[in-house]
């Protein structure tokens, strides 16, 4: 027995390659929509995996130091470094901010290190070009995303950096490229005031009599001295020994500072699970939006072609053609237009993705689902189609 | 073998029940024998489509008897479990417009009922081919129906209808948008294939071209068929 849905199809591909390039455009667009979830939830395990921390001690119940704020005092890592299990750890912040570079500025995270070198936590694992930062100040290494070559010079508040490093994939969560620059700078970036608050701070420490004691001179120029300079970073990274489980070293470390340690798996259920949980939501409601879309036209186009072949419809059944056959023929004629649009949408996807602002991940696993969502859209949608045309009065072949 | 032809007795349709019900028809008596081809004539509204349908088993009479040969197809009620097969394999059916299928070449048009009754696609295409040579389409079997002239389509749809051999064959009005010659050269077809099938044909007809051909006309009124001899000329 021929394919007569083939045989349609062939006949009038053009209607069917057209719709189906309409189709797989809005298909591409849910793809993208996924690939954009899945960027995002990549985004946040680069961010862990390439701050190469086992924990992350935190001011003691906060979520820091990505979803919320977090401020623990900068020498806190000495004591930590003294736990049992711990082989490593590092001051580290973070500020997400307009780095600018001439007349252009761009959203980075900017990350403060500290001085121990390359394979400390916190610093960039790899790069991609240049070298790491040697120097106390002023030198940066940016993630290849933010579009800064070697050699660039940045203005990071009130100080101008040069970019001696590029490295590649090191985002935030929300999927802004990282720079790098040394911790004591970073330090002075997130807590330092403009000038007018500093002499409005030093007026009110220097009325105050208790600070500005004719007896006691010096301690006005303490206290002063002690508001100018910041003794606080936003966390602690800390490596553990391969003998030690993180969790009883992160247990230790709690019981002992007084603080909040999460271990990996902690804190990437915190980035995925409550930081892009309502991004996540958004894009599974475009998601569901787009699906309800691509189900309307595709029940719509199945069911106008159908509509359109009414007498056919009728002089094949009147000539023996059973319901099945026809069912069939319509059921092939959607899961062939489904198959057309998601070709098409797979292929824009693909080539479109590196042109999206955000890191869009196309993995297969969602292709397939995909493909299997397209599929059943199609068999739901040519039902009303189906129902239409074994309605169809053999009859009608006849008139009368 | 099965003796071919139709006969009908006492055939009556009744639409709806009670107060509302209409007869359609209220006694049809016919019988078309082997290589026959009679005229159905009558009014609008006379009963003719009511009839084909009847006769082509898309709706199911209300009484009566037909039978195909000299099988007893209809009694009462029908004596046939598979009517879409009944319709299939031993019914043909010509319609005023060609309606072929267009996205199927000619020869696949032809050969489509054959395949739906089982036959495999070389079986079912030799044998449309064969109806094609006789119908003098053969050069047209890869065009599409949309390729095609009027009368060229018509000859295709008679050869569809003759594919699987069916003992009857009901044309309903298969001239009327044809010019006179084409017009008498589809009845020259048909009579030639009655002929030479052995199959019984019922032409229904307005077309005041093609009636002085038909041997016997049946006259149908009211729900009631006469039946009148006819002229039977040019085809002798």
């Amino acid at each position: 027995m021929i394919s007569l849905a083939g045989r349609d199809i062939l006949h009038a591909w053009g209607k069917f390659v057209f719709t189906g390039v309409g189709l797989g455009l809005l298909i591409g667009v849910t793809l993208i929509m996924a690939g954009v979830y899945r960027g995002m939830v990549d985004d946040a395990k680069v961010l862990l995996d390439n701050s190469g921390a086992d924990l992350w001690v935190v001011q003691k119940d906060t979520l820091g130091p990505y979803a919320e704020s977090s401020s623990v005092y900068d020498d806190l890592w000495r004591s930590i470094r003294g736990i049992p299990g711990v082989a490593n750890a590092a001051n580290v912040t973070y500020l997400t901010m307009q780095v600018r570079q001439g007349e252009r500025d761009v959203r980075a995270m900017v990350t403060g290190i500290g001085a121990d070198g390359p394979g400390t936590p916190g610093w960039p694992p790899y790069l991609v070009d240049g070298r790491q930062i040697t120097r106390g100040h002023y030198e940066a290494v940016a993630d290849a995303a933010t579009g800064f070559k070697l050699g660039d010079r940045l203005k990071i508040r009130r100080n101008i950096y040069t970019v001696v490093g590029l490295t590649r994939r090191m985002v935030s969560s929300n999927g802004d490229p990282m720079v790098f620059i040394p911790l004591k700078d970073a330090q002075e970036a997130q807590f330092l005031k403009d000038n007018d608050a500093i002499r409005q701070q030093r007026r009110r420490t220097s009325e105050n009599p208790v600070f500005n004691n004719p007896g006691t001179p010096g301690v006005l120029d303490a206290v002063i001295a002690s508001q100018t300079s910041s003794p606080y970073v936003n966390a602690v990274l800390v490596q553990v020994e391969r003998a030690h489980a993180p969790e009883d070293v992160a247990q230790a470390i709690r019981r002992w500072q007084r603080l909040t340690v999460y271990t990996r798996a902690q804190m990437e259920a915190i980035l995925v699970g409550k930081l892009i949980a309502t991004s996540a939501k958004q894009i599974g409601m475009f998601l569901v939006i787009l699906a309800v879309v691509s189900a309307a036209i595709v029940a719509f186009i199945i069911y106008t072609l159908t509509i359109g072949k009414i007498r056919e419809i009728a002089v094949l059944k009147l000539i023996g053609t059973r319901n099945r056959t026809i069912a069939a023929m319509i059921l092939k004629q959607a899961i062939a237009l489904g198959t057309i649009g998601f070709v098409v949408g797979k292929i824009s996807a693909t080539f479109g993705a590196p042109y999206f602002p955000k890191h869009v991940l196309l993995v297969p696993k969602d292709s397939v689902a995909g493909f299997a969502a397209v599929v059943a859209i199609c068999i739901l949608s040519s039902i009303v189609a189906i129902h239409a045309a074994l309605k169809v009065d053999p009859a009608e072949a006849i008139g009368g | 073998m099965t003796q071919k032809g139709i006969l009908i007795k006492g055939l009556k349709k009744r639409y709806g029940s009670g107060d509302t019900a209409v007869d359609a028809l209220k006694t049809v008596d016919m019988s078309v024998g082997p290589g026959e081809v009679v005229g159905l004539i009558g009014p609008s509204g006379s009963g003719k489509s009511t009839l084909l349908k009847c006769l082509g088993a898309v709706i199911e009479p209300t009484a009566g008897q037909m039978a195909l040969g000299d099988e007893l197809i209809y009694d009462d009620a029908w004596k046939v479990r598979d009517i879409r097969a009944l319709r299939r394999d031993r019914i043909g059916f010509v319609f005023q417009a060609p309606y072929l299928i267009p996205f199927l070449d000619v020869t696949d048009n032809v050969a489509l009922p054959s395949m739906l009754a089982g036959r495999s696609n070389s079986d079912a295409r030799s044998r449309a081919m064969e109806l094609l040579r006789a119908l003098d389409v053969h050069h047209r079997a890869k065009a599409m129906p949309a390729q095609l002239s009027g009368g060229e389509q018509q000859r295709v749809a008679i050869a569809r209808g003759l594919v699987n051999q069916p003992p009857v064959i009901l044309a309903d009005e298969p001239t009327a948008p044809l010019d006179s010659q084409r017009a008498l050269a589809v009845i020259r077809i048909l009579n030639d294939m009655a002929q030479k099938f052995e199959t019984a044909i019922i032409v229904v007809t307005h077309d005041e071209k093609i009636i002085p051909t038909f041997k016997r006309i049946y006259h149908i009124r009211d729900g009631v068929t006469y039946e009148e001899k006819g002229e039977g000329r040019g085809f002798d």
